[in-house]
């Protein structure tokens, strides 16, 4: 039970929200504040996926401005996809897009999804995100700062 | 016009076939005919049993010295009418299975014959004519049960029944003949006037042996072991008669002999009949849940639902010998709802399962599935019969069970250490049994008809004849009845508990109107208010769904999620092994599986695995365990008598002389 | 109708619809306490509402292969819940649907939805769906008849298995709530509801690995309104088991059979209080236990199981005579 002190010791970590950034993308469905994420890695070094996990957890919190990653892409609005496209993964990434009901979003991540970044002309590469499927918001960056993810998001969900 | 078609060796000339095909039509139709005949014949004379006067016949000639003599009474109208019902939707049902399978003649003329075995046993008035009536019932379904005898498993299956049957007979041979002799007379009527002066001895040993004989035909534990043998190899039909008949006919057996011959018996009566009933009830059901042969789960779920009759009976027997009349009332009214609740289901179920068989020759649920689209009435069929079989609301053994826990809910335990005990047991294998149903007939609903086909036979096939879904149709409505309105039962059930006044039938039993209301208890439930409240529940959850409709986009027809990848074999779907693998682990002490797994190398590199068989069997643990003990101590003690017949002549003289004279020296 | 039987009426409708109202509200609190408890900000109570509105918006998706079953599994899981929303007695006592389904009515509804959930997900023919389908059943089949003991001890005292009639019996004599009928049963109900509704330590509720999942495993395949209803059908059975949790141990403030206006509010603010705490607590208990290994969940049902058993021998033994 110590726990129970060491919780009211640590208090709050959560990083203070900026203002809400201007809305660049509709959120889907025109309901704001609510946007659940099927992330796919289409072949990312998995850098992208560390800096999305940190993201969503405790010092940044994601979910308090409504962006949710969930398991299934029937449950998503959109995916949020990582890393270039390989050429064993661009019919899974088209699979899952096609899982996923209408409205949805796509959001490319890093600089590998959004431009191949420094995987661009590889031999097992099939292109970037948006050369495969149609991409709404990209983040740029090797990898982007949860900060910046977070701005991406929330450009969408408008909260 | 006729084409003239040369003849093949495999294929028969059409002109051939064609009169072939018709005389087969007319026959099974007569013999559905002449079933289900007999079946309204059973029905009406069955009912007036129960609310006219009782019927007595007396045929002198036909046995020598005692007659045989035929007395229907209220309790006989009441199986005779549940054997007449059964049987009118097995007859129209077997117009068309016996077509689609190709019965023989013998067949087809034993299902009429068996039908009228089984109106017989009711009947009887007297202890000759009880068992006569009940020998050939076992005999016509033993000759029922071979009909595809060509087949090993079907020889092995019945021999194991007749041997099974033969024995229970003989428990209750035994059992009659000692009662009839300490009664003093043949007929029932006079057993049952003389019973007072029967001794507390001789009541014990009747009462044990009609508990091995007729609990054996019955199915409860632990001589069940024939049923999830016989039912199987069965024809469907046959299956249907047997579950939903022929073992009322044990549960009769133990009523009229024990309950109301016997009259009322001392407390460790009804402690046994609950203590049987309840095991019997937790082991089938535990079986059913983890059997993968559709047929052997319904099986398994007969022994299971017996077991609840008998714990009623138990509970309305252990009550009123305690004097809590107006329970054991309760408790007697909710095993005679149980016995036809569980006439409508099982029956529904055999037929259902049978129309899979004909359609796609397959009783393994792990090769079944799919069948919803191209077979949707007997789709909707089995799902009634799974609904009833599992005990939930809306469903035809809900009622029952209901008032099964509230009989024993109620009993009077203060100052009362073995009811204060013996009760909450009961009331928790109840709730058990509804648990572990709940996962075996979704198990055999959700793996054998849902998703798509795990095999090419179950995606050829195709839905049942008319006749068949006439069959099945007839028991779904006797299930919605029993699920929604019960109360169209409650003069039958008023009628059959006053003839049962040694547990508890001259007091009220509970109300059977649009509520059903617990006498001098509070307590109340109505099905059909439910059933309405729920529909306009549903309805209610489809509006609300309906919120934001004119924001959506066009609704889709898309793949299924495969993870990723492009498409699911059906091979990746559940079967009925791994849903039910769980709880087999959880029950592994009590199941005992036997599993294998063989691992195949490839010849180049002892790395590489070719191949991985994995085999389990769940044998019924009884069988293992008691009889297999019992049948080899039976053959080693016969290994030693036949040191006895040596072959010598002049020593069976002997025997023969020794024999006689011990005869003589008895009689003298 | 008299005008009581019209309050009575209104007090149900108004259960239900509080019920609709406050299940995602009542999600979205536990989301917060956890949230704050774990030192982040949290979405927010509204949360739940606004996914909800959302997928009501989407696309309506019928997978290939599926069935009826798959299409109306989510309106029976809800309908099922609606009515017993409306049969229990969680603002007033006198429901019209009381004397028509007791416990064993409320226990076998509430497993109708179960069953047809799980139908649905085996309906799907994917392996995760079966896998959630065997899961759930296995865990439901223990559930259940704990359920059933769990509720019947406590109905000893008041010798009735109408809902109604046991939580006056509970409100007319508070001292037995301390025997040890009642505390034992109260241990394995706490238990089974945690089971039932997929709280942890059975079930992770917020859990994205598929392995991991018995309750979700089987909505896998459900998009847009299908999964708004199974979701808050998933809401509402919380709600209402925490309710009829809240009112068989602590049933003051329930209007009686015959309520005025004022009682009826007074019943409103006393369930919805209720439930908020018992929520509150459930949520911070959530933050202290790992998920149990899935093959550990038969041993802890079975415990309950039998701390049920003797919850009722023991309300048998102990039972302090009522008038």
């Amino acid at each position: 039970m110590s726990w129970i002190a060491k919780i009211g010791r640590v208090g709050r970590i959560v990083e203070p929200a900026d203002d809400a950034p201007a809305t660049t993308v509709a959120p889907p469905t025109g309901v704001g504040g609510s946007l659940q994420l099927r992330h796919v890695d289409a072949g990312s070094c998995n850098g992208c996926e560390l800096e999305i996990t940190g993201a969503f957890c405790s010092v940044y919190d994601a979910e308090r401005f409504g962006a949710r990653i969930v398991a299934s892409p029937r449950h998503a609005d959109g995916l949020i996809a990582t890393g270039v496209v390989t050429r064993n993964m661009h019919q899974p990434l088209l699979n899952t897009l096609k899982a996923v009901p209408e409205p949805r979003v796509v959001i490319a991540v890093g600089d590998c999804a959004c431009n191949g970044g420094a995987f661009a002309r590889g031999y097992g590469v099939v292109g970037s995100v948006a050369d495969v499927i149609p991409v709404d918001v990209e983040i740029p960056g090797c990898p982007p700062t949860p900060a910046q993810i977070i701005a991406a998001l929330r450009t969408v969900t408008g909260r | 016009m006729t084409t003239a078609l040369p003849d093949s060796p495999t294929v028969p000339a059409l002109d051939k076939a064609l009169p072939a095909a018709r005389r087969a039509h007319a026959q099974a139709v007569a013999s559905g005919s002449v079933t289900a005949a007999l079946g309204v014949l059973g029905v009406a004379l069955g009912l007036s049993a129960v609310f006219g006067a009782p019927r007595h016949l007396r045929i002198g000639w036909l046995l020598p010295l005692v007659g045989v003599i035929f007395d229907l009474g209220p309790l006989g109208g009441f199986f005779v009418a549940a054997t007449g019902a059964v049987s009118i939707a097995v007859g129209i049902y077997a117009v068309g299975y016996a077509q689609r399978e190709h019965w023989a003649r013998f067949p087809l003329v034993m299902l009429p014959l068996f039908v009228a075995a089984m109106l017989l046993v009711p009947a009887a008035g007297s202890v000759t004519t009880f068992l006569l009536a009940w020998e050939l019932m076992a005999a016509a379904s033993l000759v029922l049960v071979l009909s595809e005898h060509h087949r090993a498993q079907v020889r092995s299956a019945g021999a194991f029944y007749a041997v099974m049957t033969q024995l229970g007979f003989a428990a209750i041979l035994l059992a009659l003949v000692v009662l009839s002799a300490a009664g003093g007379g043949d007929a029932f009527a006079t057993i049952a006037a003389g019973s007072g002066g029967i001794s507390g001895g001789t009541r014990t040993a009747v009462f044990l042996l009609t508990l091995m004989g007729f609990g054996s035909k019955a199915g409860l534990l632990p001589l069940h072991a024939w049923l999830p043998r016989a039912h199987p190899e069965a024809p469907s039909p046959v299956s249907a008669l047997m579950s939903a008949a022929m073992v009322n006919m044990g549960i009769y057996g133990l009523i009229r002999i024990d309950l109301q011959i016997l009259g009322p018996g001392p407390h460790w009566w009804g402690l046994t009949l609950m203590v049987f009933g309840a095991l019997s009830a937790v082991f089938g059901v535990l079986q059913a849940s983890v059997a993968t042969d559709l047929k052997r789960l319904l099986a398994y779920s007969t022994t299971e639902n017996m077991g609840l009759v008998t714990l009623a009976l138990g509970a309305a027997t252990l009550l009123s010998s305690y004097g809590a009349r107006q329970v054991a009332a309760m408790a007697m009214t909710a095993a005679l709802l149980l016995i036809l609740a569980h006439a409508a289901f099982k029956t529904l179920a055999f037929l259902g399962a049978g129309s899979v068989l004909a359609a796609t020759g397959l009783r393994d649920l792990d090769k079944l599935g799919g069948l919803a689209r191209r077979m949707p009435g007997t789709t909707v069929m089995f799902g009634i019969a799974a609904l009833g079989a599992s005990g939930l609301p809306l469903g035809a053994g809900f009622v029952g069970e209901w008032l099964l826990l509230q009989s024993l809910i109620h009993s009077p335990h203060e100052n009362n250490t073995l009811l204060a005990l013996t009760m909450p047991l009961s009331v928790g294998a109840v709730a058990l049994t509804t648990g572990l149903g709940i996962a075996a007939m979704v198990k055999a609903f959700g793996v054998g008809f849902l998703a798509r086909p795990r095999s090419a036979a179950a995606q050829a096939a195709r839905e049942a004849p008319t006749s068949m879904m006439a069959g099945m149709a007839l028991a779904a409505a006797a299930c919605g009845v029993f699920a929604v309105a019960p109360a169209a039962l409650g003069p039958l059930l008023k009628q059959v508990l006053a003839a049962l006044p040694t547990v508890g039938g001259n007091e009220a039993g509970p109300a059977l109107g649009a509520y059903l209301r617990l006498p001098g208890i509070p307590g109340s439930m109505s099905p059909g208010l439910i059933a309405v409240a729920l529909v306009v529940a549903v309805l209610l959850a489809l509006g609300l769904g309906r919120w934001g409709l004119r924001h959506r986009p066009a609704a889709a027809v898309v793949p299924l999620w495969a993870c990723g990848a492009d498409s699911l074999s059906s091979k990746m779907q559940y079967t009925a092994t791994s849903f039910a693998e769980p709880l087999q682990r959880v029950f592994d002490n009590v199941l005992k599986p036997e599993t294998d797994v063989e691992v195949t190398h490839f010849a180049e590199s002892q790395y590489l695995v070719e191949k991985v068989t994995y085999r389990t069997l769940l044998a019924d643990p009884v069988e293992q365990r008691l009889y297999t003990p019992v049948v080899g101590a039976v053959t080693a003690w016969a290994h030693w008598v036949r040191r006895a017949h040596p072959g010598s002549v002049h020593l069976y003289l002997a025997y023969g002389a020794l024999g006689l004279l011990i005869v003589l020296v008895i009689t003298r | 109708m008299s005008a009581t039987t019209g309050l009575a009426v209104l007090a149900t409708a108004l259960q239900v619809l509080a019920v609709v109202a406050g299940a995602p509200l009542v999600v979205g609190g536990m989301r917060q306490v956890r949230a704050r408890l774990e030192g982040r900000a949290g979405g927010g109570i509204g949360q739940p509402w606004r996914d909800l509105r959302k997928q009501l918006r989407k696309q309506q998706i019928t997978p290939q292969g599926t069935t009826v079953v798959f299409g109306f599994a989510p309106a029976v899981v809800a309908g099922t819940t609606l009515l017993i929303a409306a049969i229990l007695p969680l603002i007033a006592l006198g429901s019209p649907l009381d004397p028509a389904a007791d416990l064993f009515g409320v226990v076998g509804l509430l497993f109708l939805g179960t069953v047809a959930l799980t139908l649905a997900g085996l309906d799907t023919g994917t392996a995760f769906g079966g896998m959630g389908s065997s899961r759930e059943i296995t865990i439901a089949a223990p559930v259940e008849p704990t359920l059933l003991l769990a509720v019947f001890a406590l109905s000893v005292p008041g010798h009735s298995a109408n809902l109604a009639a046991i939580v006056s019996a509970t409100a007319d004599n508070p001292g037995q709530l301390v025997s040890p009928g009642s505390l034992l049963a109260f241990v394995a109900l706490a238990i089974v509801i945690i089971a039932e509704t997929g709280r942890l330590p059975v079930d992770n509720p917020s859990t994205h690995l598929e392995l991991t999942m018995i309750h979700e495993a089987m909505v896998l395949e459900y998009a847009g309104p299908k999964l708004a209803l199974v979701e808050w059908a998933s809401g509402m059975r919380l709600t209402v088991l925490l309710g009829l949790m809240a009112n068989l141990f602590l049933p003051w403030g329930v209007a009686g059979a015959h309520p005025s206006v004022l009682a009826i509010l007074i019943g409103f603010v006393a369930i919805t209080l209720k439930v908020a705490v018992l929520a509150g607590v459930l949520a911070a208990g959530e933050v202290f236990i790992a998920k149990l290994r899935y093959f550990r969940i038969p041993e802890l049902l079975a415990g309950s199981f039998l701390l049920a058993l003797l919850a009722v021998t023991a309300s048998y033994f102990f039972a302090t005579p009522t008038n």
